[in-house]
């Protein structure tokens, strides 16, 4: 039970709750505001961490040319995957963007050349050559960390991930307060009402998801950097699910609940680990992974029953439908 | 060499499409896109191989219990959730999102039973049948004879039968359906029934052709599944069947070194989505879906 007053391991646990927010904030855009159902978001993630490594490693690209690179590049598929699919109905278009995720992560598996296939990024180099791409990050973070007089490089991580995710929350803040945001709002109440009020409803949605896509992209970044190593089974769907359930458990529609969901599923899903004790401490810990998995699924299912407008909804503006 | 893809298509393709229609016939008359129903599919292979693997019982009853199974456990859950969220009048983003949550909790309780290594049913791996020029596994010959046993049968259920047409007159107009005085409540049981029973054939049947499975294979089947109801047109069961085939179909003869040198076999699934992707271009309604009205 050390870790559970250890520092280091709740400074963790915020730097995933803030990649997390980052990821989620795209979702509320999209759906919380916009109202589209885009369930492939974890794929920008991957994108984004993607192209960063490969253009550090192969291309021997400068981490700080390469990173916006990955954001830029995220944006830009959000877009490719909007232009043909936007137009749908809003199941059709849930289903086209789990399977673009899913076609995503295939290519990243089996693309050895490019990825470096089902072993990660650590095969992203010659053969035999274990790949590193985070070498300029490091030194970064260990300047903040002197810079800010604090013990451990989480500690550091959670101050930089914070920032960036703090401006990316006001950003969207005011942007959604703006005219713009109200167009969203629109497009969510009545898509038919919107147009014949002359919004441009294809141009909004295909600005959401590229500005959805970029975040995610973003947030692929901070994994990347904050792992130091990933492989193509870290962008599994249930990542997006992850997201959704945020966006849910904050409330819809609400910019500032996000990093309220993000900081509450953190707890949970790290609250969880401890599980140990009598009688639960008779499994093994992959069998207590399932199981924390079962509490996610339930909490899930439980909101979606009992309080369908999270905890800092609005219930007169929106309630899941 | 393409008459082999051919069969392998359909062998892919009918366990596919028995999977869709188990899908779309509760889209039809509920409106859920059941994301667990890959799960489903999981918890049938998973039943039927508690029988026919450590037990022993012969194949032909273990999968007739595992689709028992299944068809309670999904007639289970539309009692304690699914019932639950229509008197509350939920919409399609809550039930989507409350079957996203079921799936966890379901594969993580399969990881729990079964662990997570890979299982096979009891069949003779080494018999070969050959027709013509055609190759099959014993597996793979006893899932495309009972898949297209099941795919006829499910034909003639919704054309023929009393029930058959109820649902689908269910998923046309639930509210002209009530008014003329069908029984909803009995017909959404039964459709959970149906789709229970199906999600055991398919799991046992896809079990078979790929031979090994585990808690986590439903999930795999579930995209390409999505993929056969919306290019079929969501809710319409025959266009599942119709999708299912041509899906599988696709899949396989694309991997055709004939067909400018065929696609990488691993790129499979991906075949599927571009097939779907290209589709709905053509026809944003699925091939056997209505145009929107509104």
């Amino acid at each position: 039970m050390s870790a559970l007053a250890s520092g280091d391991f709740w400074a963790f646990v915020g730097v995933v709750a803030g990649i997390y927010t980052l990821l989620a904030l795209g979702v509320q855009l999209q759906f919380g505001l916009t109202g589209l159902l885009n369930f492939g978001q974890v794929a920008f993630m991957a994108i984004g961490a993607y192209t960063m490594a490969i253009l550090v490693v192969k291309e021997h690209l400068s981490t700080w040319l390469a990173a916006p690179l990955g954001v830029v590049v995220a944006g830009a598929a959000g877009l490719l995957l909007g232009l043909p699919s936007a137009r749908l109905r809003a199941d059709y278009f849930a289903i086209v963007t789990i399977a673009f995720s899913e076609i995503v992560r295939y290519v990243a598996t089996n693309q050895d050349s490019l990825t470096g296939g089902s072993q990660g990024t650590i095969a992203l180099g010659k053969v035999g050559v274990a790949a590193q791409y985070n070498g300029q990050w490091e030194r970064f973070q260990a300047r903040v960390q002197a810079w800010l007089h604090v013990g451990s490089k989480d500690v550091a991580m959670l101050v930089i991930v914070w920032s960036v995710a703090i401006v990316a929350l006001t950003l969207v803040w005011l942007a959604v307060r703006t005219s713009w945001g109200r167009a969203l709002r629109s497009i969510r109440e009545d898509e038919d009402a919107a147009a014949s009020l002359g919004k441009n409803v294809l141009a909004h949605k295909l600005q959401v998801l590229v500005i959805g896509s970029a975040l995610a992209g973003l947030a692929g970044l901070f994994y990347a950097w904050q792992f130091s190593f990933f492989s193509p089974d870290d962008f599994q769907p249930l990542l997006t699910f992850f997201a959704w359930m945020i966006v849910i458990l904050g409330g819809l529609g609400r910019v500032w609940a996000v990093p309220v969901g993000a900081a509450v599923f953190g707890f949970l899903f790290a609250g969880t680990r401890f599980l140990d004790f009598s009688p639960l401490s008779e499994l093994d810990s992959a069998q207590r992974a399932y199981l924390r998995l079962i509490v996610i699924g339930l909490v899930i299912i439980g909101l979606v029953v009992f309080r369908p407008q999270g905890l800092l909804g609005r219930r007169d503006e929106m309630v899941l439908e | 060499m393409f008459l082999q893809l051919v069969a392998n298509g359909l062998v892919t393709g009918s366990v596919i499409a028995i999977g869709a229609v188990g899908v779309s016939i509760v889209y039809g008359i509920l409106r859920l896109v059941n994301f667990a129903y890959g799960d489903f599919i999981a918890f049938g292979a998973l039943a039927a191989y508690a029988f026919n693997g450590p037990l022993g019982v012969p194949l032909v009853f273990a999968t007739a219990l595992g689709m028992l199974a299944t068809a309670v456990l999904a007639l289970l859950l539309d009692r304690i959730l699914w019932r639950p969220l229509r008197v509350r009048r939920a919409g399609f983003m809550s039930l989507f999102l409350a079957s996203i949550g079921l799936a966890l909790v379901l594969r993580q309780a399969l990881l729990l039973a079964y662990g997570p290594q890979p299982h096979t049913y009891r069949v003779d791996q080494f018999k070969v049948y050959v027709v013509g020029s055609v190759r099959l596994s014993q597996a793979q010959f006893i899932t495309i004879v009972t898949a297209a046993v099941v795919i006829v049968a499910i034909g003639l259920f919704l054309a023929r039968t009393t029930l058959g047409r109820t649902m689908r007159a269910l998923a046309d107009d639930r509210a002209l359906a009530a008014i003329a005085g069908v029984d909803v409540g009995r017909a959404i049981a039964f459709t959970w029934i149906l789709s229970g029973l199906l999600a055991g054939i398919a799991g046992v049947l896809a079990g078979l052709a790929q031979s090994t499975f585990d808690p986590n294979f439903g999930f795999t089947l579930l995209l390409p599944i999505f993929a056969a109801v919306v290019l079929g047109g969501i809710g319409s069961a025959y266009g599942a069947l119709a999708g299912g085939l041509t899906l599988g179909l696709a899949m396989e003869v694309s991997t055709w070194p004939s067909l400018f040198g065929g696609v990488d076999p691993t790129y499979k699934p991906v075949v599927a989505f571009v097939v779907l992707t290209a589709a709905l271009l053509v026809r944003p309604q699925g091939l056997f879906g209505r145009a929107r009205v509104v």
